[in-house]
């Protein structure tokens, strides 16, 4: 579990967060949604600790992560996965290193065990056989599955998503929201993904916070989400014509 | 003023994190390793080649310069070397490698922190800049004195083939002038300079590739800052030590 108590974060004169609480349970796809420049980046950085936040605390568990030094943060890291907007694989490494690389550094398991445990997610995120390749000769869908591979290397407990269908074809998109959900239940991670996709919210929205100027403006499921009376929740929700001739249908 | 303190106060603070204890020895040693063959093998061409012009266009010009009958011929040989020695290896070296190896770490730290591979290493835990520049300087402090050396060699073996092909002076002479009043110093004050200008292209360019912000334009920016103030910096303590040494 994760828990955000009071978020505020500053930059310059620009107030992007406003007291932001939030809990975010084990097991569950915890979405943060909202219009562009609503604040869901900045939140999600400000929890994995790559902004910190000018005012509240973050707990991983009852751990204040908040109050920690670099040092301490990283027994914390090793039990984070993160997907990137734009998967930030390292590009002069090939998948299998980009997957083996947390295990290099953190653990001491042999070459044939790392290679054991790169295989292992590699085929739990469809992409057997492409260990050899460089992240260059991947196609937009195959980086994010590699990233989540390497996310899923050292058995995290949380996972982070930013934006996952970015970039991506519907289909693919659907592909991306599965694995992530069945991964979520499989490994009961508390997984928390940024998203301004509707298809995501309605798919695997197990917990959505609807972000609106820097705030959090409402809170529910995606099962809630359709039948609220929140104004600017209404305006995000359906903004697309295909969303409002379904609106009768949630 | 005070911005360019902020920055001072950032790249000291960027060094002091750069060599914090590394996680895993093994794996920052790889890295040493690859950024060392990248910063020596990879400049080797180009070293050489400028070293090879440069001595043979320095001995030529000093020829030329001591035509008075009363100056002995291997004057220019002795002249040529200090010369190669003491200001044209190491610092026409370190201003070249400042655009060949300066440019390159400036532009891959900031690819990936506008590509967010940066903080893709923080999430993990890794020590960012430890895993990315110690590695570099590391590499740079240790090769960047060897290219000079090989630069030495190479820019008096350019000097002995324009005098081979030339006829200003005769290779008897050239040799006897590079024989002639050998300090060894010298090359204590070249290989000095080489290592400090090998800390400087290092840790400036890698300094301004950490602290990219936005995307392709912002990088190809950060690296020209990386070299132009890697430049002046080099001509600075080309001076300083210069000073204090000699």
């Amino acid at each position: 579990m994760i828990e955000i108590k009071d978020i505020y974060k500053t930059f310059g004169d620009n107030d992007v967060l406003k007291g932001i609480s939030a809990t975010f349970q084990t097991g569950k796809n915890n979405l943060i949604i909202g219009g562009s420049g609503s604040g869901k980046t900045t939140l999600l950085k400000c929890i994995v600790g790559l902004h910190e936040p000018t005012k509240g605390k973050v707990f991983f568990e009852d751990e204040n992560f908040t109050d920690m030094d670099f040092t301490e943060r990283v027994p914390i890291r090793t039990q984070i996965g993160m997907l990137f907007q734009n998967s930030a694989l390292f590009d002069s490494m090939t998948v299998e290193q980009n997957i083996m690389f947390p295990l290099n550094l953190f653990t001491k398991q042999s070459l044939a065990e790392k290679r054991e445990r790169a295989n292992f997610c590699l085929e739990r995120v469809n992409l057997q056989d492409k260990n050899k390749l460089y992240p260059a000769e991947l196609s937009g869908g195959m980086k994010k599955r590699v990233g989540i591979a390497r996310a899923l290397s050292m058995q995290p407990k949380y996972l982070f998503v930013d934006e996952p269908n970015s970039g991506l074809d519907p289909k693919t998109s659907i592909v991306i929201d599965d694995l992530i959900n069945d991964l979520t239940s499989e490994y009961n991670m508390t997984t928390i993904i940024v998203t301004h996709d509707m298809n995501s919210v309605m798919g695997i929205g197990e917990n959505i916070i609807f972000l609106h100027q820097g705030q959090k403006w409402w809170e529910g499921s995606n099962k809630e989400i359709a039948h609220t009376d929140n104004k600017e929740l209404n305006e995000f929700v359906f903004a697309s014509k295909f969303m409002q001739a379904a609106k009768g249908k949630l | 003023m005070a911005t360019m303190f902020y920055s001072l106060g950032k790249y000291i603070l960027l060094l002091r994190l750069s060599f914090k204890r590394p996680e895993k020895f093994s794996v920052y040693w790889a890295e040493v390793m690859r950024e060392m063959v990248s910063v020596g093998i990879g400049s080797l061409g180009i070293i050489s080649i400028i070293s090879v012009f440069i001595g043979a266009a320095t001995t030529i010009q000093v020829a030329f310069q001591l035509s008075s009958p009363l100056v002995p011929l291997s004057t220019a040989g002795k002249i040529a070397r200090d010369s190669t020695i003491l200001e044209f290896s190491p610092t026409i070296s370190a201003l070249v490698l400042a655009g060949r190896v300066g440019s390159s770490i400036a532009s891959q730290i900031g690819t990936m922190r506008v590509t967010e591979q940066i903080d893709a290493l923080e999430i993990m835990g890794v020590n960012a800049p430890g895993y990315l520049i110690a590695p570099k300087i590391i590499a740079c402090i240790t090769m960047i004195p060897m290219l000079v050396i090989i630069s030495i060699a190479l820019g008096i073996t350019g000097g002995y083939i324009a005098c081979l092909f030339g006829g200003e002076v005769t290779p008897a002479d050239y040799i006897m002038g590079l024989r002639d009043g050998f300090i060894p110093l010298t090359i204590r004050v070249a290989l000095v300079k080489a290592f400090f200008f090998g800390f400087i292209i290092a840790s400036i360019c890698a300094y301004q590739g950490f602290y990219t912000s936005g995307g392709a334009l912002e990088v190809g920016q950060s690296a020209t800052r990386g070299v132009v103030f890697s430049c002046v910096m080099i001509l600075f303590a080309d001076l300083v030590i210069t000073r204090l040494m000699l």
